[in-house]
């Protein structure tokens, strides 16, 4: 059972679990999606990009930041049967960009083969990788291209990474 | 005043004396009354009035050689102030002229077209390396480059605007050698340049010299290229010392190069596409992050860290402190030229002067920038305790005000070579170096002593009962706490540092660490006419950190208006981040007031830690809601998961890579022992109130909930249970 001490203008209150387990009564005010002042997260209220958004990482904003922005704006109004398969000269210029940064864009080696092979599987897979399914290459490096394709996301916490 | 009033009040017996003598021989006494000052005593003199004609003859002397004096002196000091002021006013016109040319041969032609701005030199000597360089690989004809002395002005490189330098008018040619061998049209001709010898050499002097003429000489030597080029610059280094080369202009300005400033810069490029971003910082660092400094980089196991800077998170993921690698940004000279824009960045420079109605600084070498949005980021700078600074160079010798990475580098040495260091100030950062430095004291018998004067670490954060328990887990990690210690006295014996406390006690030391707190930079204020805050400090601004017009600020040095929370400074990583953020939205349009709440964390060492947001301040009334904390409540634990090390990031990570989230921490967590203590706050949530609003909210280690706190703060309603609150946050799961 919960135990309350006051220790001056301080409350001390000790809880089990059982204690929390009922749910909560508190209210809290209900979010209003139009918020003008709220942060959002990749995608706006209004279907636009949010380039800003801290997911990004630097994204938008380094030397590549251009063709990025080209490139993943192409995808997101993309409206081909395989999404963005007719933004393939943008991405193209968005990768030739990241090479020059090594530093920036860490290459992974697999990317790089799919890039090399001629088939057009490599340019989906290349087109795909802005989805959630190549989840390792995302995990090793914030800087990789952003994984959400969704179009709400929670608020997010905003760092400044690298 | 007081001189004088001294020497009348010598004076004016004397001179009662004397007319008393007159009186005698016309009235009465009563005149004596009427003339006496009032509320003064009467000096009655011991040799009574004058006795004679003599001595009155001898007053009557002593009073005229005293005016006499008086009045030579007076003359003296004017002329010799007059004579100053004269030198004083010769010296700064002097100036302009000193950075143009120091050499007899100077034509006032030359410095024309110069004078009007000094950053116009700037980029012409910047020109100099570039040209010489270029000249040393094209083989260029000498007879052409007769006529190129004519060129008294190099014209910049394409695009870089030629605002300050009318006279120059450049045909938009690129930075290629073969280019700088046509005459540009209007520039002036000038007699002595053509006299200069024709040899290849030459022509590099003779164009540096169309920059400054205090090249020429060197110019004339007949020595190889290079080191012509060398000679021309060092004259122009020692004067204008920037091989950097600093654009005339930046669209966005922004001032300081540190976390706030590099998440402007950020958002800038992230929604002005193209954006031309510049910042000047005086630091010789690109932007880094503070909050490492004082904490993972002490437990890194490389023994080269303080070289490289990385450090290793408790997932394994290593980064470095900088935010950024080197090529992310653009070089200043490019920052006006380059296609899509970038961010540059200036080290080493310190801007001076803001002139707001010009919309342009001024840096100490004088060289002026113009913009068109400024951002202030400056920062701070830490305190020092007065008994310190005036305890003398020895004493200071061995002190560290500890903020940037040069003294994270000079602790660390002096942490390994000494014996004992010593910590004043229980805040954030005394308390996480106490709790690196008592780390390393288990290996190498480190002496580590903290002195505050409050009751507990964090005393001024945490409750008293938090405090206190707080400071006990500090003390586990090998460092002695002085509490209650107000620092009276430091001096310098026997090669030690002694410290007297006002209660008595002395606490002899290898090395001082001041940790007691930070006087934001507003050195800029007076110049650019900015509001200075007189409870917070700092910059005063609105709630879209806006200070005048074109002028926004952000960071430790912004005081702000929080709608939710009312005015106020904040010094923490994160808020430098979101209030960046947004000063770099706002200054692209957005016109959004700060809104966001920012956060901020400490760990105590790698067991303790907490979260927290808003205001957080021990005076305030709390609630605190506890459970018992397990294993799995750890700071390693949460970023473990989370897969991040910075706390701030794991928010936004989860959301760009959420499979990561799923997996447990793979790493195997060494179980700490289960804290058995009779007051176990394992782990919990505090609330500070204010008139029954919630406005503060701890998560004692309790991780990744702080969505859930924000949304509490900005609700800003009165909750009558605030055990159902505590409940939104689930402190019994993981």
């Amino acid at each position: 059972m919960s135990s309350v001490r006051d220790e001056g203008k301080d409350r001390i209150i000790f809880v089990t679990k059982e204690d929390h387990a009922t749910p909560s009564s508190a209210e809290l005010v209900e979010e209003d999606p139009n918020d003008p002042y709220e942060e959002r997260g990749l995608i706006l209220p209004n279907g636009e990009i949010n380039w800003n958004c801290p997911c990004l990482g630097g994204m938008a904003s380094g030397p590549c930041g251009t063709e990025f922005k080209d490139a993943f704006s192409c995808f997101h109004y993309s409206k081909e049967e395989v999404k963005g398969s007719d933004c393939l000269e943008q991405f193209r210029a968005m990768q030739e960009c990241m090479q020059r940064y090594p530093e920036l864009y860490p290459q992974e080696d697999e990317k790089e083969k799919q890039e090399t092979s001629p088939e057009t599987d490599s340019v989906t897979a290349e087109t795909s990788t802005p989805d959630q399914t190549s989840a390792p290459v995302q995990d090793s490096n914030p800087t990789t291209p952003p994984a959400p394709d969704e179009p709400t996301l929670p608020p997010t916490e905003t760092s400044v990474e690298s | 005043m007081l001189t004088c009033k001294t020497v009348w009040r010598k004076l004016a017996p004397l001179a009662r004396a004397s007319s008393t003598v007159c009186r005698q021989n016309v009235g009465r006494a009563g005149l004596n009354n009427v003339r006496r000052p009032a509320g003064s005593p009467v000096a009655h003199m011991s040799t009574g009035p004058a006795g004679g004609g003599g001595d009155n003859r001898l007053y009557v002397l002593l009073v005229g050689a005293a005016c006499l004096g008086g009045g030579v002196y007076a003359y003296q000091t004017v002329k010799g102030d007059k004579q100053r002021y004269q030198e004083r006013l010769s010296e700064i016109a002097s100036r302009p002229n000193k950075a143009a040319a120091e050499q007899p041969d100077t034509f006032i032609q030359l410095e024309a077209p110069a004078v009007p701005s000094t950053e116009t030199q700037e980029a012409q000597i910047s020109e100099t390396p570039v040209s010489a360089s270029a000249k040393e690989s094209s083989p260029p004809a000498p007879a052409d480059e007769v006529s190129a002395p004519s060129e008294t002005t190099e014209p910049p490189p394409a695009a870089e605007p030629v605002v300050e330098a009318p006279t120059e008018e450049p045909a938009e040619q690129p930075a290629v050698p073969v280019v700088e061998d046509e005459p540009s049209p209007p520039s002036d001709p000038s007699p002595p340049e053509l006299t200069e010898p024709p040899p290849a050499p030459v022509v590099e002097s003779v164009e540096s010299e169309s920059t400054a003429a205090a090249e020429s000489p060197a110019a004339e030597t007949p020595a190889p290229q290079a080191e012509v080029v060398a000679e021309s610059e060092t004259p122009a280094a020692g004067t204008a010392p920037s091989p950097a080369k600093i654009p005339s202009h930046a669209p966005y300005l922004l001032i300081g190069g540190g976390t706030a400033s590099f998440a402007a810069a950020r958002s800038i490029r992230a929604r002005d596409p193209g954006a031309r971003v510049l910042i000047v910082t005086e630091e010789s660092d690109l932007p880094y992050m503070r909050p490492p400094l004082s904490k993972e980089l002490w437990f890194s196991d490389d023994p080269s860290v303080t070289d490289t800077l990385r450090f290793k998170q408790w997932n394994g993921k290593e980064r470095s402190i900088y935010f950024q690698p080197p090529s992310f940004y653009i070089s200043p000279e490019d920052l006006n030229s380059i296609e899509n824009g970038g961010v540059a960045v200036l080290t080493g420079k310190k801007v001076m002067h803001m002139d707001v109605r010009g919309n342009k600084v001024q840096l100490e070498d004088s060289t002026e920038i113009s913009y068109d949005k400024c951002l202030i980021a400056t920062g701070g700078v830490p305190r020092n305790l007065q008994v310190i600074e005036r305890a003398g160079e020895e004493v200071m010798k061995k002190t560290t005000l500890f903020r940037k990475i040069d003294d994270f580098k000079a602790l660390d040495k002096v942490s390994r070579n000494l014996k004992s260091i010593t910590i004043i100030g229980g805040g954030f950062l005394g308390s996480e170096l106490a709790c690196a430095l008592g780390r390393r004291s288990a290996d190498s018998g480190l002496e580590v002593i903290q002195m505050f004067p409050e009751k507990g670490n964090m005393g001024k954060v945490l409750p008293e009962y938090l405090s206190n328990w707080t400071t006990e887990k500090v003390k586990r990690e090998g460092v002695k706490i002085l509490s209650e210690a107000l620092v009276k006295n430091v001096t310098h014996k026997d090669d030690k540092v002694e410290i007297q406390l006002k209660d008595g006690r002395v606490v002899k030391t290898d090395h001082i660490v001041a940790a007691v707190g930070l006087e934001p930079n507003v050195d800029l204020a007076k110049s650019a006419g900015l509001e200075v805050d007189s409870d917070f400090g700092g910059y005063r601004v609105n709630a879209e950190l806006q200070a005048r017009s074109n002028i926004w600020v952000a960071g430790d040095a912004a005081c702000f208006y929080d709608i939710r929370l009312g005015r106020r400074r904040v010094e923490h990583h994160d808020h430098a981040v979101v209030s960046g953020r947004l000063a770099g939205e706002n200054m692209t349009g957005a016109s959004k007031p700060y809104w966001h709440q920012s956060m901020f964390w400490s760990d105590l060492g790698p067991d303790v830690g907490y979260e927290a947001i808003g205001i957080v301040d021990s005076s305030l009334p709390t609630v605190g809601v506890f459970a018992k904390a397990t294993a799995k409540d750890t700071p390693k634990a949460a970023t473990e998961k989370s897969g991040t090390g910075i706390r701030s990031e794991s928010e936004t990570e989860a959301v760009a890579t959420s499979p990561v989230a799923t997996s447990p921490a793979a790493s195997p967590t060494p179980a700490p022992p289960a804290q058995q203590q009779k007051e176990d706050y394992g782990k919990g949530v505090i609330f500070y109130l204010r008139d029954k609003v919630v406005v503060g909210i701890i998560l004692w280690n309790v991780f990744n909930r702080m969505p859930i706190a924000r949304k509490i703060i900005k609700d800003g309603e009165e909750h009558a249970d605030l055990n159902e609150v505590a409940k939104l946050f689930n402190i019994h799961d993981d």
